[in-house]
C-alpha cells in the first residue's frame, strides 16, 4: 500500500463531505429556540392558569417537556424532527427525555426487565452520572468554603 | 419579552451545541455530559443565574440549566444539611425532570412499539 | 496448483451462476433498481414481532424462493454458505435452521457476499459439491440498532455515513448448466489505515477494495468490461478512483459501486449511499447479473467490501479493518 496512516488521512479528508454547518445552526436556533419558548409558554399557563407558585412552574413545564417529548418518541416523531433540528432537539431537557424513551422503546422486545428497565438509562446515564457527581462536587466546595 | 428571550437564548445555546457536534463529530453523549458539567460550573460560579434573568426558560430548558439547578441544589442543601445536602441536594432539586423522564419512558416503551425511520 | 500470481484462485472447472433471488425492502424498492428486484416487502417488520426476526425471514424466504423458482429438491443442494451482519451472525443461523441444508456461516461484514460466492465457487472446483446456495443479507433497523443508536434518537446523520440496505439476495451456484461463470476469486488482505470514524466506512473500506482490485487486476490481467465494488459509497468510490489514477490506470470508466448504485444518493437521503451485505448482494442478483446475462457485459469484476467493525473495538480506541474479496465472473 503506497499510503501510510498519515497520508491517507489527507485523502480520507479531501474525499469526506463537510456536514452543512450554516444550515445545521440555522436550524438548531430555529428548534432549539422553539423548544425553549414552548417551556416558557408552558410556565406561564401554569402560573397564570393554574395558579402555580414561581418557583414551582419551572420543573412543571420541564415535566411537560419531557411528557411531551416521551409521546413524540413513542409516536415515531422526535427522530424525524431530530433530523432537521440537530442539537435544537439534543440540548433542551426533551432531547434528555428523547434518549431515556428511545433505548426504553428499542429494547422492549428484549423483555420488560431486561430490555426496557435495563437500557432505559444506555444514553442518558452519563448524563446523570457527570451531573449528580458535578452537583455533589459543587455542594462539597460550598461546604469547605462555606 | 419573556418569551423572545427564550427563544434567542434557547436558540443561541443549541447552536453552540450543533457547532460542537459538527465540529468534533462525537457521539451526542459527550455533547450531553459536556452541557451538564458546564452548566453545575457555572452555576457553583454564579454565571448562570444571571443568564437565567435574560433567558427565563432559554437557559433553563436546555442541558447546561439542569446542570445549574444540579449544583445550586447541591450547595442549597449543603449550606444547610452539611455534607448529606451536598450528596442528595442536586438530586432532590431535580428529581422531577429525571423520575418524569423514567416514568413515561418506561410507559411509552409498554404502549408503542419501535418504528422504522423510512 | 489453481493459484495465480500472488493472491488469486483460478476456478478450472465449471462453476455457474444459476439463477438468483431478491428481496429488499421498501425504501430499495424505491430506488433507481425498484423494478428489477424478485421482491419488494412494503413492511419492514414484515408481520414479524421484531427487526432480527424479519431480517431473518428475508434470508429465509430468498432461498426459499430460489429453489421454489428453479425447482430445487433439498437434498439437491449439497451446502448453504451464508452471512449476515448481526451478532453471532444470527439471521443467517436461524433462517439455517429453519431451512435445514448443511450450513456453514461465515462472516465478513459487507464483503459476505463476494466471500461466500468465492468459497462456494472453490468447493464446487474442488468436486466437493455440484450445487450450492449463498445467501447474505442486512436490515436497516436490526444493523442501526446494534451498531448505532435506538431507530427513536434524534439526531442527525454524518454527511459521510451510509445507509444499510434492507435485503438479502440468494444465489445458486452449480457445476452443470449454463449461463455466467464464476472464473477467478481473490480474497483480499485486512486493509487498515488508521480510519477510526464509524460514520465514514466508506474511507476505510476503500483501501482494502483498492488492494485486492489491484491484486485481482495484476494476477489474471483480464481487462474487465465492468469493476463493481461492494459499498463504498461516494466516499469510498472517490477514493478508489483516485488511487488507481495515481498508478496512471485509471479505471473510471468502467468502474461502479453498488451503493451508490441501489438509491438515488440526491432523493432518497441516504447521504453517502447504501451499506451493508445485502446491498452488493442485491444490487448483484437483481442488476449485475442481469446485465451479464443480456449480454450488456462480458466480464464482470464484483467485489464485495467490508468494514469489519465493532462498537466496542471503537470505544477502545481501535481503527476499522477494512477487507474487500473480489469475484472475476465471464459469460
Amino acid at each position: 500500500m503506497k499510503y501510510d496512516k498519515d497520508s491517507y488521512k489527507q485523502v480520507v479528508d479531501e474525499f469526506t463531505p463537510k456536514n452543512k454547518m450554516l444550515k445545521n445552526c440555522f436550524y438548531a436556533f430555529i428548534f432549539g429556540g422553539a423548544i425553549c419558548l414552548l417551556g416558557e409558554i408552558f410556565k406561564n399557563i401554569f402560573i397564570s392558569g393554574l395558579g402555580a407558585a414561581e418557583e414551582d412552574a419551572g420543573p412543571m413545564a420541564s415535566v411537560a417537556l419531557v411528557g411531551l417529548s416521551a409521546l413524540l418518541t413513542g409516536l415515531g416523531w422526535y427522530d424525524k424532527l431530530g433530523k432537521f433540528g440537530g442539537a435544537g432537539t439534543v440540548v433542551p431537557i426533551t432531547g434528555f427525555a428523547n434518549s431515556v424513551v428511545s433505548p426504553a422503546l428499542e429494547f422492549k422486545r428484549e423483555g420488560y426487565i431486561l430490555g426496557t428497565a435495563s437500557n432505559i438509562f444506555k444514553l442518558a446515564g452519563p448524563v446523570l452520572v457527570f451531573g449528580y457527581l458535578a452537583a455533589f462536587i459543587a455542594g462539597l466546595l460550598k461546604l469547605i468554603t462555606g | 419579552m419573556n418569551y423572545i428571550m427564550s427563544f434567542v437564548v434557547g436558540g443561541i445555546i443549541c447552536v453552540i451545541g450543533q457547532i460542537i457536534i459538527d465540529t468534533f463529530k462525537k457521539n451526542n453523549a459527550y455533547l450531553l455530559v459536556l452541557m451538564v458539567v458546564t452548566g453545575a460550573a457555572l452555576g457553583y460560579f454564579g454565571i448562570y443565574d444571571k443568564l437565567v434573568e435574560i433567558g427565563y426558560s432559554g437557559a433553563t430548558v436546555p442541558l447546561l440549566g439542569f446542570g445549574n439547578t444540579l449544583a445550586k441544589g447541591a450547595m442549597e442543601e449543603a449550606a444547610s444539611k452539611g455534607f448529606m445536602g451536598a450528596l442528595s441536594g442536586g438530586v432532590i432539586k431535580t428529581a422531577p425532570g429525571v423520575a418524569a423522564a423514567l416514568m413515561f419512558g418506561y410507559i411509552v416503551a409498554v404502549v408503542f412499539n419501535p418504528k422504522s425511520n423510512k | 496448483m489453481k493459484k495465480i500470481g500472488k493472491q488469486t484462485f483460478s476456478i478450472k472447472d465449471n462453476v455457474f451462476i444459476r439463477d438468483t433471488y431478491t428481496i429488499v425492502g421498501k425504501k430499495e424498492g424505491q430506488g433507481p433498481l425498484g423494478n428489477k428486484f424478485h421482491m419488494i416487502v412494503e413492511d419492514d417488520l414484515w408481520g414479524e414481532d421484531s427487526w432480527e426476526k424479519s431480517e431473518l425471514k428475508f434470508q429465509q424466504t430468498a432461498v426459499e424462493k430460489l429453489m421454489e423458482v428453479n425447482q430445487l429438491k433439498k437434498n439437491q443442494i449439497d451446502l448453504m454458505i451464508s452471512g449476515d451482519l448481526l451478532n453471532q451472525i444470527t439471521s443467517s443461523s436461524f433462517a439455517a435452521r429453519a431451512l435445514q441444508l448443511p450450513y456453514i456461516g461465515v462472516y465478513g461484514a459487507c464483503s459476505t457476499m463476494a466471500l461466500t460466492m468465492g468459497l462456494g465457487s472453490l468447493l464446487i472446483d474442488g468436486g466437493f459439491a455440484e450445487n450450492i446456495i449463498c445467501v447474505t443479507s442486512s436490515h436497516f433497523c436490526s444493523a442501526e440498532r446494534q451498531y448505532r443508536l435506538p431507530l427513536e434518537m434524534g439526531g442527525q446523520r454524518h454527511m459521510s455515513s451510509q445507509w444499510t440496505v434492507t435485503g438479502s439476495a440468494a444465489v445458486w451456484l452449480s457445476k452443470n448448466g449454463s449461463g455466467p461463470r464464476v472464473k477467478n476469486v481473490t480474497f483480499g488482505k485486512i486493509t487498515d489505515l488508521g480510519v477510526k470514524d464509524a460514520n465514514n466506512m466508506g474511507a476505510a473500506m476503500a483501501p482494502a477494495a483498492y488492494d485486492t482490485l489491484s491484486q485481482h487486476i495484476k494476477d489474471t490481467g483480464i481487462d474487465y468490461d465492468l469493476i463493481v465494488t461492494g459499498d463504498l459509497g461516494t466516499v469510498g468510490k472517490g477514493i478508489v478512483n483516485k488511487m488507481f489514477k495515481e498508478d496512471n490506470n485509471s479505471i473510471e470508466k468502467k468502474y461502479d459501486d453498488c451503493g451508490t448504485i441501489i438509491f438515488d444518493i440526491e432523493k432518497q437521503d441516504v447521504h453517502s449511499g447504501g451499506s451493508g451485505c445485502g446491498c452488493s448482494a442485491t444490487v448483484f442478483g437483481a442488476f449485475l447479473y442481469r446485465k451479464l446475462l443480456d449480454g450488456d457485459i462480458k466480464k464482470l469484476l464484483f467485489t464485495s467490501t467490508g468494514a469489519l467493525h465493532s462498537p466496542t473495538a471503537t470505544l477502545q480506541g481501535e481503527s476499522i479493518p477494512g477487507i474487500a474479496h473480489s469475484v472475476g465472473i465471464e459469460i
